[in-house]
């Protein structure tokens, strides 16, 4: 606990926390909200792609290619198709994405070691979907056709072979590559609306007036004001953590204490820029619409949580420079995905850590300024 | 030594003069009042007083400490309250005295001993556990007051204390403030209710950022030792007033709720014939028409009108 002045400014602000619905919202509800929300509605994994079967061979190897099809997760067989009209009238209806025709003569083919041709029809009225259901249905054929082919044809093959293996993330599973953005994006809504807000809030009602009179210099008051945001958020952030490992299965591989100095990092640049913020607005109104802005834009869009960096032109990606839950983000995936240490994350930390003193230092000059 | 003692302090805002060249001391135990219309610079003096506001020139000494100087280590030695005062609403006003007694640095014994002693003179024993939202008025400003007081200072500024209170929460209020100055405590208090200023010893009326006047209520109504106040009460006090203005025995006139102020000046023999010919010829029906001694609203219309 920081004892004196600064503590007890920190201990009024949790009652106060605790008193006020808004921000208790604000800082438990809202994260909870949007971990739910978006780990649950944002991603890009096209699972359970309705599909539909065309069997004119009506054999075991067909059988047992279709049944490739719905093991491999991403199809669920939505009808076995009789005519080549129904088909057209799945497809409009939306009923199905994908239709697997297998001509009749494809167990014989395939039993004299000849190439069995099939057919695969796709709704491409969305492209990525259908680019990506396409890579589903090449690769479960692929492996299909490399576990029937006799060992004698093994010499056959080519002797340059891609061998992909997928690292880190080897389902390519978009909920470890957006839980992290979650975490930035969470913690800096929270944490800059709710500092922001606490500070306006003293200036609207005047009790400001009445701290200043007091022999508490401007530092104190803003230490003892921001640490029990601080702390909470902190909870906060790893509470999402937690959640998630269990919800979304986003693996831990790095270090807790790694994991810890980010975050705080981190939190303590969105802390200071909700002071800044409070700096600059009056009204509680006026600084929830300013801190919304100022945290919720950039690391939405800047920060390589859902736009990739590398594909913005040149000039927004200079500026992504400024966001700081860009380092956080690769910080995070680094830590949470990839088990980095600390020389390898350093560089993020580093500019975390640089943001978080540049804010601090101007929303301290400013807010001085103000205060006498 | 003085509890306060200002020389010669000013505070220029740009060109704009807001105080200018103020002199004056407050004994130890005094009730200082301090009039002035808005903007006459009671607020930017009590800021400068206060340590909150550096001077631009002059010295103010408050408790001993130089506030030029040293306007952190003012703030421990003076109590601040104002009529926009805000207890934090959302907290009991328990926690609204651990928290203002915290702010000033009180804790264990001492800070118990000083709320027991807040509660007591607010009056809220009892209703420790209510928020301050929920307390009424006159109450919130007993505590408020007492929240001021924590710390014990032996100088107390009170910047319209009563403003928004009605009227018998106001007469508890100023019982309070006698009794701190019985205490031994020093209280600068400004405000708008003349009749408020009757507590004052002593009275310092500021006028366009200078010391228009200053002393007891006695002294201060000395200027009007050689001028008669003579008041008419009349139907219509709008064309009394009008018809006394163009007397050349009138100085000045005012309205005082139904009836007209009219300072005469030294020279009129007979006070009541002079006016009361002229109302009668105008036609102006006259319900009664004498002198009285000064009011203190005479001696702050006289003097306010006079420095600007």
């Amino acid at each position: 606990m920081i004892g004196g002045r600064a503590g007890a400014v920190a201990r009024k602000e949790l009652r106060q926390i605790v008193r006020d619905t808004r921000t208790l919202l604000i800082l438990l509800f809202l994260p909870a909200f949007f971990l739910l929300l978006f780990g649950y509605a944002l991603s890009w994994d096209i699972r359970h792609v309705p599909l539909a079967v065309d069997d004119r061979d009506r054999s075991a190897e067909s059988r047992t290619l279709i049944d490739a099809f719905v093991r491999s997760g991403y199809f669920s067989l939505v009808a076995d198709l009789r005519s080549p009209t129904e088909l057209d009238t799945l497809m409009d209806r939306n009923e199905i994405r994908a239709a697997l025709v297998i001509p009749q003569g494809f167990a014989h083919d395939l039993l004299r070691g000849q190439a069995a041709p099939i057919q695969i029809l796709l709704n491409g009225d969305n492209a990525n979907t259908a680019t990506t259901i396409m890579g589903y249905a090449m690769s479960i054929v692929q492996a299909e056709s490399a576990r029937r082919a006799p060992p004698s044809l093994e010499g056959t093959s080519p002797l340059v072979r891609v061998e992909s293996r997928i690292w880190y993330n080897p389902q390519l599973r978009s909920a470890l590559f957006l839980v992290p953005g979650l975490i930035a994006y969470i913690a800096m809504i929270t944490a800059v609306v709710s500092t922001a807000l606490s500070v306006v809030r003293e200036k609207e009602r005047n009790t400001v007036e009445q701290i200043r009179m007091a022999p508490i210099g401007s530092a104190a008051f803003l230490v003892g004001k921001t640490v029990p945001y601080f702390f909470i958020s902190l909870v906060a952030q790893l509470g999402i953590v937690l959640v998630a490992m269990t919800l979304f299965g986003l693996p831990m591989r790095g270090s807790w204490w790694l994991l810890l100095v980010a975050l705080s990092l981190f939190l303590i640049g969105a802390l200071g820029l909700g002071l800044l913020v409070s700096s600059v607005a009056d009204s509680q109104q006026l600084a929830f619409q300013i801190a919304i802005l100022a945290s919720f834009l950039p690391t939405l869009m800047l920060s390589g949580f859902i736009f990739p960096i590398a594909s913005m032109p040149p000039f927004l990606q200079a500026l992504t420079y400024l966001v700081p839950a860009r380092y956080f983000l690769v910080a995070l995936r680094g830590i949470f995905l990839k088990g980095l240490t600390l020389p390898a994350v350093w560089i993020e930390l580093a500019a975390l850590a640089a943001y978080a003193v540049v804010v601090l230092t101007l929303a301290s000059v400013r807010l001085r300024r103000q205060w006498s | 030594m003085n509890a306060i003692e200002v020389l010669h302090l000013s505070r220029r805002f740009g060109s704009f003069v807001a105080v200018n060249d103020l002199s004056f001391d407050v004994r130890p135990g005094e009730i200082f009042g301090f009039l002035g219309a808005n903007g006459a610079g009671k607020s930017t003096t009590i800021r400068m007083l206060c340590g909150l506001l550096r001077p631009t020139s002059g010295t103010a000494i408050v408790g001993g400490v130089d506030v030029g100087q040293e306007p952190e280590r003012v703030k421990t030695r003076i109590g601040y309250m104002s009529q926009r005062f805000s207890l934090y609403e959302q907290l009991t006003v328990d926690q609204n005295i651990t928290f203002f007694g915290g702010m000033y640095g009180l804790s264990g014994p001492r800070l118990a001993a000083r709320r027991a002693f807040a509660i007591d003179m607010a009056g809220l024993s009892g209703r420790e556990r209510l928020r301050a939202t929920e307390l009424a008025g006159g109450w919130r400003q007993r505590l408020a007051l007492g929240c001021a007081l924590l710390h014990e200072p032996p100088i107390v500024f009170l910047d319209e204390p009563t403003g928004g209170v009605d009227p018998l929460s106001r007469r508890d209020f100023w019982a309070l403030i006698d009794g701190l100055s019985g205490a031994g405590v020093t209280v600068l208090v400004t405000t708008h209710y003349l009749d408020e200023a009757e507590h004052c010893h002593r009275i310092a009326i500021m006028a366009a950022g200078r010391l228009a006047a200053l002393g007891s209520t006695r002294e201060l109504k000395r200027i009007f030792d050689h001028r008669t106040i003579v008041e008419v009460r009349a139907s219509k006090p709008v064309d009394a007033m009008r018809v006394l203005d163009e007397l050349p025995a009138v100085e000045k006139t005012s309205v005082f709720g139904a009836s007209v102020h009219a300072v005469l000046r030294a020279s009129t023999a007979d006070p009541v014939g002079a006016l009361a010919a002229p109302l009668a010829a105008a036609g102006v029906r006259v319900v009664s028409i004498e002198p009285v001694q000064p009011s203190l609203e005479d001696v702050f219309l006289d003097v306010v009108g006079r420095a600007s």
